[in-house]
């Protein structure tokens, strides 16, 4: 179930390449200009731990400010779009990502709980923030699906849809007013709602990591599972797939990378619906390939949406969500579009 | 292979099959057949595990089915499923080798030579090669279908089962499929069992049939026992026919449309008119009569309702007698279809009909006789044979009444018996032999039934409807010999 090796191999150097040119952009633009090449030697002696010589205060951009922001983006990209797939492989749902199914909702819930109530749990200590994010991220999941399931046996696409857009409103209502009654600054609120990658160091890149690699090792590790659940559970089950406990393992899985990605990071809406999309349209929809180069590509596309959230309006920084949900709505609307014209085909 | 002992259960509360038990031998094609919401498929769904049954036990191989894992369990059964839509569209290749799956370990297995190996196998028996880069819904129906048969076929199972596989296919696609799973029981041993709803597709590809009512067992045989008249009305609550295939040892069941405007308003024969001229006799009635028949148009059993007895010359010859027939009912603006046609050498006028009614029956008799080839039966052996087309006694017996077909063929010898007494009554002698003759070389028979009132099961000489139609046919066949002799 693969593409032609020497063709794959292709793709995947050509994907390495992007996410790579995008952090070099991602270090290099801002208020201040650092040439591409300086910044490129920068990344590549401290990499190797080789002492460089140019501009310290270039280094201290480059290396605290701009990397670990680049990082943060690449990261929770990755996590989007793998969760996209991933949901939209198990729901046989081109429709689904974390955004439209309102996992990110809960997620961010969770998030605010703990940010601006300032939660602690004992024993996990920093780590409350992405524990408390993937597992309310979780729960609002197994509502979701209850919910559908309660309303009809099938799963229809826009049902689906439709419950996780109910559940989003209804989430983010009780966010907004949850901020309010701590008394911040409402541009504050919206800016967080929005997503944002900005101000956050090393000490979030770290606090994501343990949760995105184990997210995806569980989805890497779900890729055949994917492609036969796409023909519908019985289906899967008959050519061989454990399906109960493959069905928890993607979505725990899922719930990882996107609790852990809006945890640091605010709701960033249609990363997981557009990038998982692009990949299909250029690769086809074998999973196999499918989930790692949605992982790349997510990475790069956050990266270069992050650059142009800052850059647009300079000195002003736009949250990272606008610039993705005006990128993604229209690709959520044609996606509709097509998904209606299929099912009028085909009946 | 397969042992199902008393299993039952369902979706709810209600156990949809109910105390079933059958087993499947290696193999075997086994076909479940029934009408809708009879649990056929729910059957099917306890024997792939997709359902729990209630009470009862599936064994594969001696071994509980809940023994198996979900891939040991592919790895036995491979299911062809019914259609299948997917959100997304993938080529026909990658479609095939999923049925590798359930031979792949570990969570991160890619594939190896031999799944490469058996996907293309799979994909060269099943004839989509040819398409194997293509997207799934760029297909038609019947390609989809032979796609996911060898998505089973890669699975390398020793059993398939199969949810209704031809359905939304066309008739050439249905045969095909068959086709090729009966090849693949004798070459590879594969075990079949399929949901089936067409009768006669169980018929002929089964080698034993499993007949479900409200999901109870109805039968369990080979097609020949289960597929009975009687048992098949009850079940599907319709009236049918059971013939057999014309061409293949197979039961044929034929449905019968509720509204049959096949109906005479009073007795039939009364209906007959007949019109004559020079070249024919035609008898023709508002609606058809069920015929069987030697006859050069509409030979065998049919439905007519134009009778045509044709005279031509004794030198008539056609290369193809029936086409230049059907060349001559054109001409004559009768349907072909609706007609069965005789020719004779004999002179029309010399033709002589009978009718006898009473409350027992009616039969009514035409007949036209020359003699000039009249041959002793039993003396015929010394005679150089000649196909011939042109009959010389011709004889279309007409009869009020709904017949079964062994009244058909007895009456058929009743009247051939009849005809040969009036020849020997007549003292009609082979020219060749000197002997008394048991007809001519070229006589041809019509019976025709109206199917309409009284039923009739025999048509014995000595049976309420052989008397008459012996004494029939005697009376008219003697009558037109003496208008021959006469005429001599």
């Amino acid at each position: 179930m693969f593409l032609k090796k020497s063709k794959k191999f292709l793709i995947f150097t050509a994907g390495f390449l992007f996410l790579l040119g995008t952090i070099i952009v991602g270090v290099s633009l801002g208020s201040v200009s650092i040439p591409m090449g300086a910044s490129a030697q920068i990344l590549w002696n401290a990499i190797w731990g080789i002492p460089t010589h140019i501009d310290e205060t270039y280094q201290t951009i480059v290396l605290q400010i701009r990397l670990p922001r680049a990082m943060l983006a690449a990261l929770v990209g990755a996590a989007l779009a793998m969760a996209g797939a991933a949901f939209q492989g198990l729901l046989r749902n081109p429709l689904a990502d974390p955004y439209t199914l309102g996992v990110s909702s809960g997620a961010a819930l969770g998030a605010v709980l703990v940010l601006f109530l300032g939660w602690t749990l004992p024993v996990i200590g920093d780590f409350t923030l992405p524990v408390v994010s993937i597992i309310t991220g979780f729960l609002t999941l197994f509502v979701l699906l209850g919910f559908v399931r309660f309303i009809e046996r099938k799963l229809t696409t826009e049902t689906i849809i439709l419950a996780g857009i109910i559940i989003s409103s209804f989430l983010g209502s009780v966010i907004s007013l949850l901020i309010a009654l701590t008394g911040e600054e409402l541009r504050q609120i919206i800016s967080w709602l929005m997503g944002s990658v900005a101000m956050r160091g090393w000490d979030y890149v770290w606090l994501m990591l343990p949760f995105f690699i184990v997210g995806a090792l569980l989805l890497m590790a779900s890729r055949k599972e994917l492609n036969a659940l796409v023909f519908g559970e019985d289906t899967a089950k008959t050519l061989g797939v454990n399906t109960e406990r493959k069905r928890v393992m993607i979505l725990a899985g899922a719930s990882l990378l996107t609790g852990s990605a809006v945890a640091v990071s605010g709701t960033i809406g249609f990363v997981g619906l557009v990038v998982p999309h692009l990949m299909r349209l250029l690769f086809g929809p074998d999973h196999q390939s499918l989930v790692p180069l949605s992982a790349i590509f997510g990475a790069g596309f956050l990266v270069i949406t992050d650059v142009t959230a800052r850059t647009l309006i300079a000195p002003t920084e736009l949250p990272i969500g606008v610039i993705t949900a005006i990128v993604g709505a229209p690709v959520f609307g044609l996606l509709l579009f097509h998904e209606r014209r299929r099912r009028i085909k085909v009946t | 292979m397969i042992h199902i002992q008393r299993i039952s259960g369902g979706y709810g509360k209600e156990p949809i099959v109910k105390d079933i038990s059958f087993h499947v031998n290696a193999g075997e094609i086994f076909s479940i057949v029934g009408p809708n919401g009879s649990g056929k498929s729910t059957l099917l769904k306890f024997i792939y595990g997709a359902l729990e049954p209630m009470t009862g036990e599936v064994n594969i191989d001696q071994r509980s089915l809940s023994s198996y894992s979900q891939k040991e369990l592919a790895r036995k059964i491979a299911v062809l499923p019914q259609h299948t839509e997917t959100a997304f569209s993938f080529t026909v290749r990658e479609v095939v080798e999923l049925g590798r799956y359930p031979h792949q370990k570990g969570w991160f297995s890619t594939n190896t030579k031999n799944d490469e190996d058996m996907v293309q196998h799979a994909m060269k028996d099943t004839g989509v090669e040819a398409f194997a880069h293509l997207p799934m819904d760029m297909l038609s129906g019947g390609e989809k279908q032979r796609v996911l048969l060898a998505r089973a076929l890669a699975q390398e199972a020793d059993i398939l089962l199969l949810d209704e596989p031809t359905n939304h296919l066309d008739i050439s696609f249905q045969i095909s499929l068959l086709d090729t799973l009966k090849k693949w029981t004798l070459d590879k041993k594969l075990t079949v069992v399929a949901v089936l709803h067409d009768l006669n597709m169980a018929a002929m590809y089964s080698d034993r049939v499993l007949l479900l009512k409200d999901g109870t067992e109805q039968a369990i045989d080979k097609p020949a026992y289960v597929m009975e008249k009687e048992k098949l009305e009850d079940v599907y609550h319709t009236q049918l026919y059971r013939r057999e295939h014309p061409s293949v040892p197979s039961p044929l069941i034929s449905l019968v449309p509720s509204e049959n405007d096949h109906s005479f308003t009073s007795d039939a024969i009364d209906q007959l008119s007949i019109h004559e001229n020079k070249d024919h006799t035609l008898i023709s009635s508002p609606d058809y009569w069920k015929t069987l028949s030697s006859a050069v148009i509409g030979a065998g059993f049919g439905w007519h309702r134009l009778f045509i007895n044709r005279h031509v010359d004794k030198s008539y010859y056609a290369e193809h007698p029936e086409e230049e027939f059907s060349h001559y009912l054109q001409t004559q603006q009768l349907d072909v279809a609706d007609t069965a046609g005789m020719m004779t050498a004999a002179r029309l006028e010399d033709g002589a009909a009978a009718r006898l009614t009473d409350a027992e029956g009616d039969v009514f008799v035409y007949a036209t006789a020359g003699v000039a080839n009249a041959v002793d039966a039993s003396r015929a052996y010394k005679k150089s044979s000649s196909p011939v087309s042109v009959g010389t006694i011709n004889i279309w017996i007409f009869i009020h009444g709904t017949l079964t077909e062994a009244a058909y063929a007895q009456l058929m010898m009743t009247a051939t018996e009849a005809k040969v007494k009036a020849l020997f009554d007549k003292n009609i002698k082979d020219p060749d032999t000197e002997t008394t003759a048991t007809g001519t070389s070229t006589d041809s028979v019509l019976i025709a039934a109206s199917q309409q009132g009284s039923k009739y099961d025999y048509g014995g000489t000595i049976s309420v409807l052989g008397k008459k139609t012996a004494k029939a046919v005697y009376d008219a066949v003697c009558q037109t010999l003496d208008n021959y002799i006469c005429r001599k």
